[in-house]
């Protein structure tokens, strides 16, 4: 059986003890677990982050085993219940808390306030920008990391990730809509995925500007 | 001239929203950036663009 010191003991021997502290006092917010969150959120376990907040109204179908960190057994689940299972048997002192529910500017406060870092994570280009917007004009104290433009078989060397303003990163090729009729792939969603991972753990390492 | 995503247009003077209409870019998928700061999406009509502004345009799309 794990024992949270041998846990955090290969954790603190590979990110450095100082940087894991911070990562284990951190809370993120993923919202949208879909391609994009689930990735996130299983990198972000991974690192040791110590809450998670994963936010999806959608339960798991058989169109999104392509890509999201779901599994046949899973099909039906609520996407929240069905990641939180998979989260802990990566991490099983990961912290979370999950909410079923549609984020909207009504929910969007409560759902956010205990995060320091917000993932949009989101799939519908309105509810990313409701989002960021969202967090921009009302909660301008947060860390925002969101992705947009990641669909299709193009070059995985154009998703990148870019400061746009004060504590808001924007990661992806920002023009690759699926809407134009190019599916999501999994690996060229996960790059995007790991770009927003990787910004969140920089962030929080202070290791970013 | 007002500098939108590095490329200088001559807008100065038209409110985001006005901007906004003079473009392909869809309202409802957008955060605007002025000058480093957001732009709130309740003032685009009023928010007129300056000569020397520096706007950021963030356009989402879809996937995810």
């Amino acid at each position: 059986m794990l024992t949270q010191e041998e846990w955090m003991g290969a954790l603190n021997a590979r990110h450095g003890k100082e940087r894991q502290e911070k990562f284990s006092r951190a809370v993120v917010a993923v919202c949208g677990l879909g391609g994009l969150g689930s990735n996130v959120a299983i990198a972000l376990a991974r690192a040791g982050i110590g809450k998670l907040i994963l936010i999806d109204f959608d339960r798991v179908d058989v169109t999104n085993l392509n890509r999201q960190q779901y599994k046949a057994s899973q099909l039906g689940m609520n996407k929240t219940e069905a990641l939180a299972q998979n989260l802990r048997e990566i991490n099983p002192f990961i912290r979370l808390e999950t909410h079923a529910v549609r984020i909207s500017e009504e929910n969007a406060q409560e759902l956010l306030q205990e995060a320091d870092v917000v993932c949009e994570a989101f799939d519908v280009p309105e509810a990313k920008a409701m989002l960021v917007n969202f967090v921009l004009e009302n909660m301008p104290e947060k860390y925002l990391v969101a992705g947009s433009g990641m669909a299709g078989f193009g070059s995985p060397n154009t998703i990148q990730t870019r400061r746009i303003t004060g504590r808001f990163y924007l990661c992806g090729d920002t023009v690759s809509d699926v809407n134009d009729g190019i599916g999501l792939v999994c690996a060229r969603v996960m790059v995007c995925a790991a770009h927003e991972a990787h910004t969140i753990l920089r962030l929080l390492a202070n290791e970013i500007e | 001239m007002v500098k939108i995503n590095g490329e200088d247009r001559d807008v100065a003077g038209m409110t985001v929203t006005e901007y906004l209409a003079s473009t392909d870019y869809n309202p409802k998928r957008v955060a605007v950036e002025r000058n480093g700061e957001i732009v709130f999406k309740a003032q685009y009509d009023e928010t007129t663009l300056e000569d020397g502004d520096t706007v950021e345009v963030v356009s989402f799309v879809g996937g995810g």
